[in-house]
Order: structure tokens, then sequence, then C-alpha cells
């Protein structure tokens, strides 16, 4: 009989994705699901695990974002990102509340995310390096160039099958 | 002083040893020996003036008033700042930048380990976020001191005048003064004495797999945390704060 392994999500990202299910305002959530990481724009606020929550009270939009790195340039771009669409939508008034608790981790990427990623040319293993295959050729026989890549977030790979460079997004 | 003040005036002392030695870091963009190092050493940068501005932000909040971060970065002089003597030291060769970092960066992670479980939880959600940045660090550090310790000969005479010049640095990493022990018996701040042990441990570890001689050395130099700086700390407030002292108030 086959092994049925069902991949467990940590504790805060379940609570995450049901806080989403059951707003009272779905439309907002799917707004913001076109604000797009400016790094790697397949991947949206959601998907990275950065939007965290988003409410209304009294026309005024809360939204409570995570950032992923300390040192992150991307997050006030993701910030201004999500302002312009919600003002565009109607709703010009918004206040973003920051959380550093819990803190992020790749561990709230969905498996859907992680496979974008992947396609898009970003390794994203969820069992850690070890399990890292080319995004190009597919082959597992890669190999650390550097701990650091194009951004804080990755690191630089190489795939001695293909011969190709690669990003993969750092799990912490 | 009131506990927030002393909470403040512990925040600015991270905050201080993470943007000083941060910008010595980013001293090395585009002068790095090569470009997967460059982009290392600026993205470790980076972390660094990240986790500055989280503890200067929350110092700011503590403050009141219009202070914000920019303030305690741009408007100080050398006697206001607060950070350990180790990070204003000039970055001198690549030797030198990885030796200091990894002491500093081995300390670091105790630290914060230790600190994500402060009673303060700012603090601790701070020190939740950096810990996953230090063991990085640490490990980058480790494998660069076994490359340069255990290396060439010249890498090696490099890392061992590196690690003989700043050894006796290392002391003021560990000392708890009145403020600290206020702050430990509040539960809020991180027993620094108490990591010197583990410390020790780790990095003689390292330095001996790298074949590198742990100094003997009984000097030690401190004044820091007081306001008491080498030259070199002017010279780099010189070039950091430049801009907003010739064009005070300036935003982009």
């Amino acid at each position: 009989m086959k092994d049925n392994l069902i991949p467990l999500l940590p504790e805060e990202e379940m609570q995450r994705r049901q806080r989403r299910a059951q707003s009272e305002w779905p439309e907002l959530w799917r707004l913001l699901d076109h604000v797009m990481d400016p790094e790697i724009p397949v991947i949206s606020l959601y998907e990275l695990g950065v939007l965290q929550d988003v409410q209304l009270e009294n026309d005024v939009v809360v939204l409570t974002l995570t950032p992923t790195y300390i040192g992150c340039p991307a997050l006030q771009i993701m910030e201004e990102d999500a302002r312009k669409a919600l003002t565009d939508a109607g709703y010009p008034d918004v206040r973003v509340v920051k959380t550093l608790s819990p803190a992020w981790t790749t561990a709230w990427l969905t498996s859907a995310a992680r496979e974008k990623l992947q396609r898009y040319g970003v390794a994203a293993p969820l069992d850690g390096v070890a399990a890292a295959t080319c995004p190009q050729c597919g082959s597992a026989d890669v190999e650390a160039v550097s701990e650091f890549g194009s951004t804080a977030c990755k690191a630089l790979y190489r795939c001695a099958a293909c011969l190709e460079p690669f990003d993969l997004l750092k799990a912490i | 002083m009131t506990v927030h003040e002393a909470v403040k005036t512990y925040c600015l002392r991270l905050g201080d040893d993470a943007l000083i030695l941060g910008h010595r870091l980013s001293e090395w963009t585009s002068r790095a020996p090569f470009l997967e190092e460059d982009i290392a050493l600026t993205n470790v940068a980076l972390d660094f003036v990240g986790r500055a501005r989280l503890f200067y932000q929350y110092a700011a909040e503590l403050s009141g008033g219009d202070v914000t971060e920019d303030t305690f970065a741009y408007t100080r002089d050398v006697r206001e700042f607060s950070n350990l003597l180790i990070c204003e030291l000039p970055r001198g060769d690549f030797a030198f930048t990885i030796v200091r970092q990894f002491l500093f960066d081995s300390l670091a992670l105790l630290f914060m380990e230790k600190l994500k479980h402060s009673d303060d939880s700012r603090l601790a959600g701070i020190a939740a976020k950096a810990e996953k940045e230090a063991t990085y660090h640490v490990r980058r550090g480790r494998e660069w001191m076994l490359r340069l310790g255990d290396g060439t000969n010249e890498s090696h005479a490099r890392a061992q005048k590196a690690v003989n010049g700043l050894w006796g640095y290392t002391n003021e990493m560990f000392e708890v003064d009145a403020l600290t022990a206020t702050l430990i018996e509040a539960g809020i701040a991180v027993d620094t004495e108490a990591l010197r042990a583990p410390w020790f441990e780790s990095v003689s570890e390292v330095l001996t797999e790298a074949t590198l001689a742990v100094p003997n050395t009984d000097w030690s130099v401190e004044g820091g945390r007081r306001g008491i700086h080498t030259d070199d700390l002017g010279f780099l407030l010189a070039e950091l704060q430049f801009m907003q002292r010739a064009y005070p108030g300036l935003r982009w």
C-alpha cells in the first residue's frame, strides 16, 4: 500500500487560510491577488505569505503584512502596489499594519506557489536544498555556487546537467 | 531611569551595532574580490541595516513626538552612538572583515536565540526574525574561516593577524552594565555574560579546525556603550550622515 503523505501546514498558516476562507470581504482578498512580488512577478502577496489579513473597518481597509527578510526592500514596493490596487478599486483609505510575528517562513508557500516559482525559473523545494531540482531541465544534479543570489531571499545554484545557473528560494 | 527609557536605550545599542556594522559591510560594494562575494557581503549588509531599522523604529515609537528611525541614524554625533567598538573598526582586508563578522555573528546568533524569549514582545519579534538570518551568517562565516585559515600561507597569515588584532575587542560584547542588569532582572534583556563561555567554545572550535591559534591576550578595549569611540566612527558618520547634514530634512 502506498504511503499517503499529507503535508502538514504550520498552525499559523492554517489560521491565515481560514481568515481568508471565512472573511466577510472575499472581494478584497481577490483584489490583492493581483499584487505580485516585484522580483518574482508570478507570485502574489497572498501566495508569498506576506498578506496576513485584510479587513474593512468603517471604510478604512486595514492590511496586515509581515516582512519576509528583515532588510527586504521589496516589501515597501508591495505595500505601495497594494495601496494603489485598493485605491483604484475605490478604497482610498488604507491603513497598513506590519507585524513581525509569527515570523515569516517559506513553509507557508503552497505547492501551487512552488510550482509557479519553479516554472518561472526559481527553485523552491519543499524539503529543503537536498531536494532542489533544476528549473530548466529538471535534473537533481545541482550544486550551490553562493549562499546569496540576486536577492537576499535567494541563493545562486548551478545545474551540472544542463550547465545553466538558477536562483533558489532559501528556506527559513 | 524608567523601564521605558531603559528599553529605549537598550534598543538603540542594538540598533547602533547593526547600523555601524552594516555600514562597514556595505563599504565592500563593488570592491569585493569577486562578484558572488560582492553580492554576499552586500546582502549581509542589507540584513544588518534592516535589523537596525527595526530596532530604531521601536526606539522611535518609545520616544514619541517627531522622532523617527532617521533621527537616530542621521542626526546623532559620535558621543551619542552606543555601538560596540568592534563594529566600527575599518573594514581592513578581506580576512579582517570575515574574521570580525564571524566573531560578531557567533555571538549574535546566541544572543537572538535568547532575546526571542524576552518579555518585551516587540524585541522578541525582532529577535525571532534576526535569528534566522544570523543562522545563515554564522554558517557562511564558518565556511570562510575554514577556507582562509586552512588555505594558503598568505590567507592563513592574514586571518591569524585579524584574529589577533580583533580578540581584544571581543570582551566588550559580553559586558553587562547597570542598565542591562536592570533589564535582565525584568526579563527583557539578554545576559551576555552568560554567553561568553558558549561563544568561546563555538568560536575556538572553528579557529582550531581552521588551523588558527586562539589568542592568549589579556588586553581588552571598551567604551562604545558609553559613547567613547575610536577615531574611525567619526569618519564613518561623516560619510553616512553627509547628505542629511548638508541638506537637513532632505527626503527622497
